[in-house]
């Protein structure tokens, strides 16, 4: 199967293995649309490389009268479309990954489709090639799309470029259109930094060029597809770079062996090197490198090994062993490219998860700076990302991570975003260069510090928050718990809306993305408020469980009390108190929750009262109260609970 | 710079992605089939965790219509291993008596292979296992992800699938859903034979020609490994033949060879011109079937 073997006999066979045992591998992504030919370039390679069973042949000829577009001939592209709705369409809409080896290489492809609304998956197969394939109807020239494509594999930092003109027996094999087509591709590459790039004169249908060089085109001296993908130098850039290995998973078979395993990264180790765990800052040097086939002298990028270290010092999943000589850096704030993959928009301010490595923190993005329009590659403002959108943002993480610009070292720089509730990878990013802003708002130390400024009020400062539709009851229990607490001497501040959205907030409307941004102010208030030793009551409708949480985490385990004032839409549409929900029903007021906007109800909230029943707002404000004794925020600091 | 092969560079891919599941999970498992693939990932599992023992059991659904010599071969390994094994028979089948004989081979594999898996991982409570399929085996597989959700109701939705992207994975679940992780993924059918040739690794013995009973059913051959097998007399003829694939003996296809080490069987590999899962009785049906049975619950 595999490969053009020939005819093989007996007393080949282990010197075939021997020299199949030795064959490098080679990853890379054909870009262009179904139009190009591209999934029938593919097909032709499997075809031509004796790739495709008797049993798959015989599917392919009798789906080719069925479905092909080739008049009853072999439609090779048949071979590569997987999924039976897409076979339907007749289009590729996602990442498949086809592999063919040959002599010399073993060569995964990732096959991606060329449609704009499919940047994610383009973006997703170029992460882990190192050369592209990029396809030219020989009929149509540079286009539109050959640009976005040509930005998307520099963006993410493939280096080798393969122009496929293919479609040449529709133009006769013309060597003036295929010379004019390169020249306006390199004079386009060079301005993106695409430097390294080969062309190939083509027909992926009636295979010229592929595997055999086509007598149909003289004048062309070059190599063929097949012959290039077998030659061309793709050493990984990450070997030359200096040592990495991202912490992966402590090995601690017994009290004799602590070992760190791991992938290297970059550069290459030895026993003895002096290394830096990051960001701790840690130094020491390799004692070991372990694997289940014995202790190695030597070890580079790609490997996966276990490293012991000749001090016992602290390290956990997520540390990066470096060469102490030249360490990643460490930073909590970053610029960073964001490609985004959900269909959900980015939304600004929310905290997301974000894993680099093996490094999983929590990140908020800001506000793009622009958005690239990946067809004129243009910068255009924005303030959100869209599926398929690209930006340059500011990131900002809960605590340093080890890393170095995606441009130098790709599992260094690449990361993932996730979205906190559903658990989907929503975005890509590629890290460029730390921010140095953190390091110069240094905190002033401070000797009247949270504790002082309770004491002297005799509580502890705390968020009560209450969460829950319009018109379920929130303002009427703030306003009575805040009467109550005064009455009893205490020191609070209610945040609502009234107050809040007529100052601070005054620039902010009611599309998700502001929704956001308006808790986020809030929640930071709240958090001053509650470092100044205030109770704080914060009557928001809060519908998004994220940003509830964020707020949480900004204060202490114990400073946060979320009240979810529950009432069914039936019931807060029919109080309506201020006559929002009829305005909404007529169409006069957009996003608003519950009508055209969802409210995401807390799972498990310290206390929920259920204002469509029994409760009486008084009740309500009355189980706050005594939910904030049986908490010690009265007095706590007396009992010596602090 | 020494360059790394393609199996070294395999090799270390699967350990990087055994390492990651294993830390972004509570309670992962290996489907443990027996067959050569599941010999490979074990052979890796051993080395992504050495000095340590992988932290994780072996889990055979079983049908009970497994060759005798597959189950010889599986306690075996388990215990010169070391790990510990679980083996789940769906009791609904046990009680019923569920055979491919009776039933079909389509209610037989859907009932103790697709029913039994679910039932296992729920019996469990595993939240992430490990299963040996190959992009390269199948088109519907050849867009699977390494990390692949399965919901609560273990179904798999090809339009719900997260991207991946450089060697980052996303394991995080909700409570009931699951992730079955491929650490073969880029792996094709030679590199498998090729890994194991040069890493020596044990594999069930079917996969050598011998001489074996074997009846023509359908046009295949059909190996009669006990006396459950209905069979006419004078029926069964001595044959020298071995195996691509294993499964329920009944239902697993024999290919005349006389290929008895690794070596020939590799080089008969290279000449044949049928694919490897032909000898696999479920896959006839349509092109589309794999993809049916996957978001059905198939493994």
């Amino acid at each position: 199967m595999a490969h053009a073997t020939g005819d093989l006999s007996s007393s080949d066979i282990e010197a075939y293995l021997a020299q199949h045992e030795r064959k490098s591998m080679l990853r890379f992504i054909t870009c262009g649309s179904v139009d190009d030919g591209k999934s029938t370039l593919i097909g032709r390679l499997l075809y031509d490389s004796k790739l495709v069973f008797e049993d798959h042949l015989a599917a392919l000829e009798s789906d080719s009268k069925k479905v092909g577009t080739q008049g009853g001939e072999l439609d090779f592209a048949l071979l590569v479309d997987g999924l039976a709705a897409e076979r339907e369409q007749g289009i590729t809409i996602d990442v498949a990954y086809r592999f063919f080896s040959t002599e010399k290489r073993k060569f995964i492809v990732a096959d991606t489709p060329g449609h704009e609304q499919y940047t994610r998956n383009m973006v997703t197969g170029a992460s882990t090639a190192s050369l592209a394939v990029i396809l030219i109807d020989a009929r149509k020239g540079v286009l539109t799309q050959t640009r976005r494509h040509s930005y998307l594999v520099s963006l993410l930092g493939i280096r080798q470029i393969v122009v496929a003109v293919n479609k040449l027996d529709l133009v006769d094999y013309s060597q003036e259109t295929f010379d004019q087509i390169e020249a306006d591709y390199r004079a386009f590459a060079a301005e993106i930094g695409l430097h390294d790039i080969t062309c190939i004169p083509m027909s992926a249908l009636r295979g010229d060029n592929i595997i055999e060089t086509s007598e149909r085109m003289p004048w062309y001296s070059g190599s063929t597809l097949m012959h290039h993908l077998e030659t061309v130098d793709v050493e990984d850039v990450q070997h030359e770079g200096s040592f990495r290995m991202p912490v992966q998973w402590v090995n601690r078979p017994n009290l004799d062996f602590r070992g760190f395993s791991g992938t290297i990264v970059g550069g290459t180790v030895k026993p003895g090197d002096i290394v830096r765990v990051v960001p701790s800052g840690r130094e020491s040097s390799v004692a070991r490198i372990v694997t289940a086939d014995g202790d190695l002298n030597e070890a580079v990028a790609g490997q996966a090994v276990t490293i012991t270290l000749a001090d016992e010092i602290d390290i956990s999943r997520g540390d990066v062993i470096a060469a102490a000589s030249d360490p990643p850096g460490a930073a909590d704030q970053f610029e960073c490219h964001i490609v985004w993959m959900s269909d959900e928009p980015m939304l600004p301010g929310r905290p997301y998860l974000l894993k680099l490595g093996a490094q999983t923190v929590t990140a908020t993005v800001a506000q793009p700076k622009y958005k690239v329009n990946v067809n004129s590659l243009e910068h255009v403002a924005a303030r959100t990302l869209e599926l398929n959108e690209i930006g340059v943002c500011n990131l900002s993480l809960d605590r340093p991570v080890a890393f170095d610009p995606y441009a130098i070292n790709r599992d260094m720089g690449g990361f993932i975003l996730i979205d906190r509730y559903t658990h989907n990878t929503v975005a890509a990013g590629l890290l460029h260069f730390a921010l140095r802003r953190a390091d110069n708002v240094h905190w002033q130390a401070i000797t009247v510090d949270k504790q002082a400024r309770s004491v002297i009020k005799g509580q502890r400062g705390c968020v009560v928050w209450l969460t829950g539709l319009s018109g379920a009851g929130k303002s009427t229990i703030a306003n009575i718990v805040e009467q109550k607490l005064h009455a009893m001497g205490r020191h609070t501040y209610l945040l609502d809306g009234d107050n809040v959205r007529h100052g601070l907030n005054r620039d902010l409307g009611f599309t998700d993305a502001d929704r956001v941004e308006n808790i986020r102010r809030v929640a930071e208030v709240a958090k001053l408020m509650v470092d100044a030793g205030i109770i704080v009551i914060a009557s928001f409708i809060s519908p998004f469980k994220a940003e509830r949480q964020m707020a949480r985490e900004l204060v202490a385990e114990n400073e946060f009390i979320e009240v979810f004032v529950d009432s069914t839409l039936a019931v807060a549409e029919q109080r309506d108190t201020k006559g929002l929900y009829a305005k909404a029903r007529r169409g006069e007021l957009a996003h608003f929750t519950g009508i055209d906007s969802p409210y995401e109800a807390p799972e498990a909230p310290e206390l929920r009262i259920d204002t469509s029943r029994s409760h009486t707002a008084d009740i309500g404000a009355d189980e706050i109260v005594e939910r904030l004794r049986r908490a010690g925020v009265f007095g706590a600091l007396s009992d010596g609970a602090q | 710079m020494r360059a790394l092969t393609h199996l070294q560079r395999l090799e270390a891919e699967s350990i990087q992605i055994f390492r990651e599941a294993v830390s972004e999970s509570e309670r992962p498992a290996m489907l443990y089939s027996v067959g050569k693939d599941s010999a490979v990932m074990l052979h890796l599992a051993i080395k992504a965790f050495a000095p340590s023992l992988p932290p994780f059991p072996l889990v055979h659904v079983d049908t009970t219509w497994k060759f005798h010599e597959m189950y010889e071969f599986r306690d075996r390994m388990a215990r010169s291993v070391g790990m510990d094994l679980l083996v789940y028979q769906n009791p609904e089948c046990v009680e019923k008596g569920i055979n491919p004989f009776d039933h079909g081979s389509a209610m037989h594999t859907d009932m103790w292979k697709t029913e039994g898996l679910k039932q296992a991982i729920d019996k469990y409570g595993f939240d992430l296992a490990f299963g040996g399929a190959r992009r390269d085996e199948e088109k519907s597989r050849a867009k699977e992800r390494v990390f692949s959700i399965r919901s609560a109701q273990h179904r798999w939705d090809p339009k719900q699938q997260r991207p991946e992207l450089w060697h980052l994975y996303n394991a995080r679940v909700r409570p009931g859903e699951s992730v079955r992780v491929f650490p073969l993924s880029n792996w094709t059918e030679l590199d498998v034979w090729q890994y194991i040739h040069i890493e020596k690794i044990p594999i069930v013995p079917l996969y050598l020609a011998a001489m074996r009973p074997v009846v023509q059913r359908n046009g295949t051959l059909i190996m009669v490994d006990d006396n459950r097998m209905p069979v006419q007399p004078g029926e069964v003829v001595e044959r020298n033949v071995r195996f691509r694939t294993l499964g329920c003996y009944p239902l697993t296809g024999a290919i005349e060879s006389t290929a008895s080490t690794l070596p020939e069987i590799i080089k008969e590999m290279l000449l044949t011109t049928s694919s490897e899962r032909q000898g696999r009785v479920i896959d006839h049906d349509s092109s589309a079937s794999m993809e049916k049975k996957k978001q059905e619950g198939y493994f």
